[in-house]
C-alpha cells in the first residue's frame, strides 16, 4: 500500500511517501495512522493534533474510520485551502 | 461544463467572453475571481500551491455536477491554479450560466465555498520573512456548511 504526504506534513516528514504493508490488525485510517506514529516519532509529532489530519482512500476522501482493506492508496495532508 | 487545472496565468476577461459565447440564450451569468492577496501591511513575495492533481479532478468534476444540478445551469466551468504564483495574479475562476441571476449567483457561491474546503490545493505564502502555510479557517467550515 502506499501512503501520500500533502503540504506541511508532507514537508515535516521530509518524504512524500512511503510504501508499507501493515499487519491485519490496522483496519481503519484510524489506524494506520496510530501504526505509523508508534513506529516513527517524527510522525508521531507531526499527526499528533488528529483533527488535523484530512484523509483520502484511491482518491477518494474519507473519515478516519473508513476500512483500508483493498486500497491500493491513502493520502493523508493537512484540512484544504484552495481557492 | 468544464473543470481546468494549470500552472500558467490566465485572463480572466478572456475566459469570461468565451464562456458568454456559448451562452445560448441564457439569462443570467456570473463569474467570480479569486486573487492572489498581498496588503500592503503584509506584503508576500509569492504564493505556491500545492495540489493533490488525481484527487482535485475528481473533486472539482463532482463538485461542478452537483451545482449543475442542485441549481439548474446552463452551463458552468472552474479554472484552478497551481505551482507559483504573484500578487494580483488569478488563483481560481468560476463561471455560471442560468435563465435567471439567483440560481447563478447561488451556484457560484456554493461552488467556491464547497471548493475551498473540499478540493485538494494547500496554499504556502512566501514573505521577505520566510514562508509560512496558509492555516485553514472555521470561517471556511461554517460557509461549506451552510449548504448541507
Amino acid at each position: 500500500m502506499r501512503v501520500l504526504y500533502f503540504a506541511w506534513l508532507r514537508e515535516r516528514l521530509g518524504r512524500d511517501s512511503d510504501e508499507i504493508d501493515p499487519p491485519a490488525s490496522v483496519a481503519t485510517i484510524a489506524d494506520l495512522i496510530d501504526w505509523l506514529a508508534a513506529n516513527d516519532e517524527t510522525f508521531a509529532l507531526a499527526t499528533a493534533k488528529r483533527e488535523l489530519i484530512r484523509a483520502a482512500r484511491d482518491e477518494e476522501l474519507v473519515d478516519h474510520q473508513t476500512p483500508l482493506a483493498g486500497a491500493k492508496t491513502i493520502a493523508l495532508f493537512p484540512p484544504m485551502t484552495g481557492g | 461544463m468544464s473543470v481546468r487545472l494549470q500552472q500558467p496565468t490566465f485572463d480572466p476577461g478572456a475566459e469570461t467572453n468565451a464562456f458568454l459565447e456559448n451562452a445560448g440564450g441564457a439569462g443570467a451569468a456570473v463569474t467570480f475571481t479569486g486573487l492572489v492577496r498581498s496588503l500592503p501591511e503584509d506584503p508576500i513575495i509569492s504564493m505556491t500551491l500545492e495540489h493533490y492533481p488525481a484527487l482535485a479532478e475528481s473533486q472539482l468534476e463532482t463538485l461542478l455536477g452537483d451545482a449543475m444540478q442542485r441549481f439548474s445551469l446552463t452551463d458552468a466551468t472552474i479554472i484552478h491554479r497551481f505551482g507559483t504564483l504573484y500578487p494580483g495574479e488569478p488563483i481560481v475562476q468560476v463561471m455560471t450560466l442560468a435563465p435567471h441571476r439567483q440560481a447563478a449567483f447561488d451556484a457560484a457561491n456554493f461552488i467556491m465555498d464547497v471548493l475551498k474546503t473540499n478540493a485538494p490545493f494547500w496554499k504556502k505564502e512566501e514573505r521577505e520573512t520566510g514562508s509560512d502555510w496558509v492555516a485553514a479557517r472555521q470561517s471556511d467550515d461554517e460557509a461549506a456548511q451552510r449548504w448541507q
